[in-house]
């Protein structure tokens, strides 16, 4: 095993549901964070600052660097969107992408960001293209491989391939822990029912997904048992998650450089319902990676509907289980309820 | 994600201009987690005590200005943010009566990653306060 250094950090995508109403102020967020221990902060910029992508003014970098200061906090990654539908009636040229790249490149490095996140639809070549750029700024671009895309896919492989042809040491990968998603989470079982599914078909379809069943059959065998709308887009969640294996991060933890720290709900046992991260820690360590581990709760789109959404104290309850998977790989590994 | 905040519970009045009511507003905000651009914004469907409001009678408003939602699809600058109430504006002369409405919204945006173009509904019943 060659040396690993694991860093908590949060998205603070986590919090959106607190930002969106305004309930919460960045700096509130920063502070939270900083208190649990959450001291690598990714943003996505769309979110957190009105009007980005369009100029921001000088005072709001400044502010930012000043929380940064104030907290103790460490700025790791702006993630970027690249709006290549931007237009109705036509594609986006591609000289207007790899522009569009550069000016996100340029806003992570005004950050402080050492990671700009691209997202998986992003073609190759736009990233290679960028290279010599982010090099000159010294940010890192990572494409996010995320559910239902995997390390196999042979849409990653071809970046992958792209990324080795180029000799650049700026072209990585995020890799999103939601493609690892060993259980049909209870949380989107419940919002479903809530939606209408009757409880037989609901019931088919989390045995299903334990059962690995192929997407298609499981979707074909849902029509024939009468679903309809909601219950078809249950069994269609199966198209777009799988349980990956963590292992496969392996062969490319050279490139791995930052990790989307998925969750949809910690449970009061302190673990994730549906997804395996004692599992992934140990793969981690034993790929010694190096970087942060940044935490991004997506369950408030879930239980928004029923109940209050309180997205720190589920961040609170990831960070503690990273805190002990990073400091006690011999403890004994939480079991899933 | 966020269906129930689309429509705001504040803002749901009539507009008068030169005396005259000429329609009706509310605030609104996106079913998403990030902030767009206008042109990325297709659809604005408004539908009031079950009668759809026509595409053309719908403006976006923001900062004193004010677009179609046909003039929304070129604008390249402008954008509504994460968490933004926008006041959108129906042009309906006379406007509503005071009394309970019902309201319904459904708003469709291009979103370059996924794909399909979702479109997301909220509905909610509000007084025009006489």
């Amino acid at each position: 095993m060659s040396g690993f250094d694991i860093k908590q950090g949060v998205s603070l995508y986590s919090y959106q549901e607190e930002y969106f109403l305004g309930q919460k102020s960045l700096e509130d967020l920063i502070a939270v964070s900083a208190e649990m221990g959450a001291c690598g902060i990714e943003v996505i910029s769309e979110q957190t600052f009105a009007d980005y992508p369009n100029p921001l003014p000088a005072s709001t970098y400044d502010a930012w660097h000043a929380l940064m200061a104030k907290y103790g906090t460490t700025p790791v990654c702006h993630d970027f969107m690249l709006d290549y539908k931007k237009y109705k009636d036509r594609p986006m040229p591609f000289e207007e992408q790899v522009a569009s790249c550069k000016i996100d490149i340029d806003h992570a490095a005004r950050l402080g960001c050492a990671y700009a996140r691209s997202l998986v639809s992003v073609a190759p070549e736009v990233l290679v293209a960028c290279a010599d750029h982010a090099e000159s700024r010294n940010v890192r671009i990572l494409v996010e491989v995320h559910a239902p895309l995997h390390f196999d896919h042979p849409w990653i492989i071809r970046h992958a391939e792209a990324f080795e042809k180029s000799g650049s040491d700026y072209l990585g990968f995020l890799p999103d822990m939601g493609m690892f998603l060993f259980r049909f989470p209870r949380v989107w079982k419940e919002k479903f029912l809530r939606d209408g599914v009757p409880q037989p078909i609901a019931d088919y379809i989390e045995q299903a997904y334990e059962d690995r069943v192929l997407s298609e059959y499981v979707m074909l065998e849902v029509e024939k048992m009468g679903g309809t709308g909601p219950a078809m887009a249950m069994a269609a969640t199966l198209r777009h998650n799988a349980a990956f294996e963590p292992k496969r991060m392996l062969d490319f933890m050279g490139r791995i450089w930052n990790i989307h720290g998925k969750f949809y709900e910690m449970t009061d046992d302190g673990i994730e319902y549906s997804i395996p991260y004692d599992e992934i820690f140990r793969v981690l360590k034993k790929g010694g990676y190096k970087g942060y581990v940044c935490s991004e709760y997506e369950g408030n789109r879930w239980i928004q509907d029923a109940f209050p959404v309180d997205s720190i104290e589920q961040v609170r309850r990831q960070q503690e289980m990273f805190r002990k998977l990073i400091a006690e790989p011999a403890l004994a590994q939480p079991t899933l309820v | 994600m966020f269906d129930k905040y689309m429509i705001c519970e504040d803002g749901f009045e009539n507009v008068i201009e030169g005396g005259q009511v000429v329609g009706f507003a509310f605030l609104a905000r996106l079913p998403y987690y990030r902030g767009i651009g206008f042109s990325m914004i297709e659809d604005v469907a408004v539908t009031v005590d079950g009668e759809a409001v026509p595409r053309d009678a719908v403006r976006v408003t923001k900062n004193g200005r004010s677009w179609t939602l046909d003039e929304m699809e070129t604008e390249y600058t402008e954008r509504w943010n994460f968490g933004e109430k926008v006041r959108i504006v129906i042009v309906k002369e006379g406007g509503l009566a005071p009394g309970l409405h019902k309201l319904a919204l459904a708003e469709r945006i291009r979103v370059s990653y996924l794909p399909f173009v979702p479109t997301t509904r909220d509905g909610k019943e509000l007084e025009i306060v006489a």
